[in-house]
């Protein structure tokens, strides 16, 4: 199988600021590429490489066989993107949207005409084809945005956040049109902040941080290096921060992180209910006052813990997200 | 099929785009309509009468200073629209599509003369009503409104570098602001550059906006050949000068302009 993308050790650097620090990234052909991570790690400004939205400084990136800068115009014939803001003419009604990007694709105009109507219908807007993107929803604007990058019939398709401020629902509406996307074939390269997201589409994840990739395998790889999942307890006070960190020191399959301020502690565990059960056991045998505890599978921050030693949070609001 | 071609088809695409706007938010033109309209109104009745202008009336001397000011504030459309665009993400759309790379500009720009054609009609109008006429032949006063139209576009180029450049319509409006009003005021707009001091009245011989009215208000005949313009070439070749800066700012803002499209990209 041919690779469909493949990044070599990519540079981009805004001003002082290095959005891309030496990116490696390779997509074989009709999968699903999942890359994840914090704001400003660098994940849109690894799409607008590769979509050759944006030159980068250093290294080589091919999509589709053809190289994003030397290749670039022939490139964008083969590429659709959707970006994490739906970049549809709010005052141009559904149809009109779809009508002057086939047009730009330079479809013919009667060939347009029929693509944007076969889109609309395909992804549930004929009802609001004929009225302005203005009164759209959310969820609505996502998918017109997403028929948009659709017209030409991609081999590649680049979705940035796809579902980032979304109401739970149209997420689950935008994963339903996504998979049955993928299952025709499509390679795609998504980038989301959510590992859940990654988890349900994407056939391999990339974890990257600081303009890099650190971690790359499927969703259970990457799980099962994180390490299972997480007890969570909240207690009564320091001293019994400290003796629960004693008593359920045997049952930790990774290092346990102590807040001693908010009396809270995260022990990572294997073994699901049973840990739990036998947690609690432990905990009342040494009489420790317990306010609140649980077990939840590892979250994108978990994973950043484990990779980086840092919380995802602490990039927000860098440039070159 | 040929690039030249092939930009013109997108830029058709993209004017087709804005043109639809006007169409469905018709506050845009009501409003670059009425201030224009504010704009004869406020000079013709309340300084009209307070401005002397030799050898005629000070309404059949203001219309062309009007136009010019209007046209130029028409051309600011361009930069704002394009500023627009860069915040809701739709150039990143349309610069990943496989279009030519100067299109969005020609189609901006285009439909922003197609807004400054409408208003000046509107204008003309306002402007008979309060007396104002052309005392030249019809196609020397069609040529007047060819060449003002021609100005603006090319300014428009100019806008479009700037409205890129900021990336949000707020900063860029009030950034032409600063630009736009001493461009449109030190000139022959509104009163003769002859009765400005030292400095300002050489800055207003040479301001494209004088050379500009100055040719409309001789292609309207709307001057008196009994008060002649000052002895400055500026202003005794007005056409010509005005046609020299249609060229100097189509041959800098062009490039510059596809130059910084090609970077932008939102935030």
């Amino acid at each position: 199988m041919a690779d469909a993308i493949v990044a070599e050790g990519l540079v981009k650097r805004y001003g002082s600021v290095v959005a891309l620090d030496g990116l490696d990234l390779v997509v074989p052909e009709g999968t699903v590429m999942g890359l994840l991570g914090p704001n400003g790690a660098g994940k849109t400004t690894t799409v607008r490489v590769l979509t050759t939205l944006l030159e980068h400084d250093k290294g080589r990136a091919t999509v589709a066989g053809l190289d994003v800068v030397a290749d670039a115009k022939q490139l964008r014939s083969k590429i659709g993107l959707s970006g994490q803001y739906s970049a549809v003419d709010e005052n141009l009604t559904g149809f009109e949207n779809l009508d002057m990007v086939a047009r730009l694709y330079h479809l013919g105009k009667q060939r347009s005409r029929e693509r944007a109507r076969e889109l609309l219908e395909r992804f549930d807007l004929v009802d609001a084809a004929d009225r302005p993107v203005k009164g759209y929803s959310g969820g609505m604007r996502r998918r017109l945005d997403l028929a948009g990058a659709l017209v030409a019939k991609p081999s590649v398709l680049f979705l940035d956040e796809p579902t980032t401020g979304l109401d739970p629902r149209s997420r689950l509406g935008m994963w339903d049109v996504i998979e049955e996307l993928v299952a025709g074939g499509t390679t795609l390269l998504l980038t989301t902040q959510y590992l859940e997201e990654a988890d349900r589409l994407a056939d391999k994840i990339a974890v990257i941080d600081h303009g890099r990739v650190i971690a790359l395998g499927t969703a259970d790889e990457l799980k099962a290096q994180v390490g299972g999942e997480r007890l969570e307890l909240s207690l009564g006070s320091a001293q019994d921060v400290a003796k629960a960190r004693e008593v359920l020191g045997p049952l930790a399959i990774g290092e346990i992180v102590a807040d001693e301020r908010g009396h809270r502690l995260t022990v990572p565990v294997s073994g699901g209910a049973e840990v739990l059960v036998d947690g609690i056991r432990r905990l009342d045998a040494e009489a420790i006052k317990v306010l609140d505890i649980g077990l939840r599978r590892p979250t994108l921050d978990d994973v950043f813990l484990t990779l980086t030693g840092h919380a995802a949070e602490e990039k927000q609001g860098e440039r070159g997200e | 099929m040929s690039t030249i071609v092939q930009a013109l088809g997108d830029g058709a695409v993209v004017a087709k785009r804005n043109l639809i706007k006007i169409k469905r938010v018709p506050d845009l033109l009501v409003f670059s309509t009425l201030s224009p309209i504010m704009f004869v109104l406020l000079f013709a009745y309340v300084f009209g009468g307070s401005i002397e202008i030799p050898g005629m009336d000070y309404r059949e001397f203001l219309m062309a200073g009007i136009f010019a000011q209007t046209v130029v504030f028409g051309a600011t459309i361009t930069g704002s629209g394009l500023a627009d665009d860069i915040q809701k993400g739709v150039i990143d759309r349309f610069r990943s599509l496989p279009m030519a790379r100067s299109a969005v500009l020609i189609g901006r720009t285009t439909s922003d003369l197609a807004n400054n054609v409408i208003v000046i009609v509107v204008m003309s109008v306002t402007g008979l009503i309060v007396g104002w006429r052309i005392h030249s032949s019809f196609f020397e006063a069609l040529a007047g409104f060819a060449l003002l139209l021609l100005f603006a576009y090319a300014l428009s180029w100019g806008m479009a570098i700037v409205g890129l450049m900021v990336r949000s319509p707020e900063v860029f409006n009030n950034a032409s602001f600063i630009v736009i009003f001493p461009l449109t005021f030190i000139a022959n707009t509104f009163v003769q550059e002859s009765k400005l001091p030292g400095f300002l009245k050489t800055f207003a011989e040479w301001n494209p906006v004088s050379a500009v009215t100055q040719a409309a208000r001789q292609l309207f005949g709307n001057t008196n050949p009994a008060f002649p313009p000052p002895d400055v070439w500026s202003l005794r070749h007005p056409v010509l000068m005005t046609l020299i800066w249609v060229a100097i700012f189509l041959a800098v803002f062009v490039p510059l302009a596809t130059r910084q499209y090609r970077k932008a990209v939102s935030r």
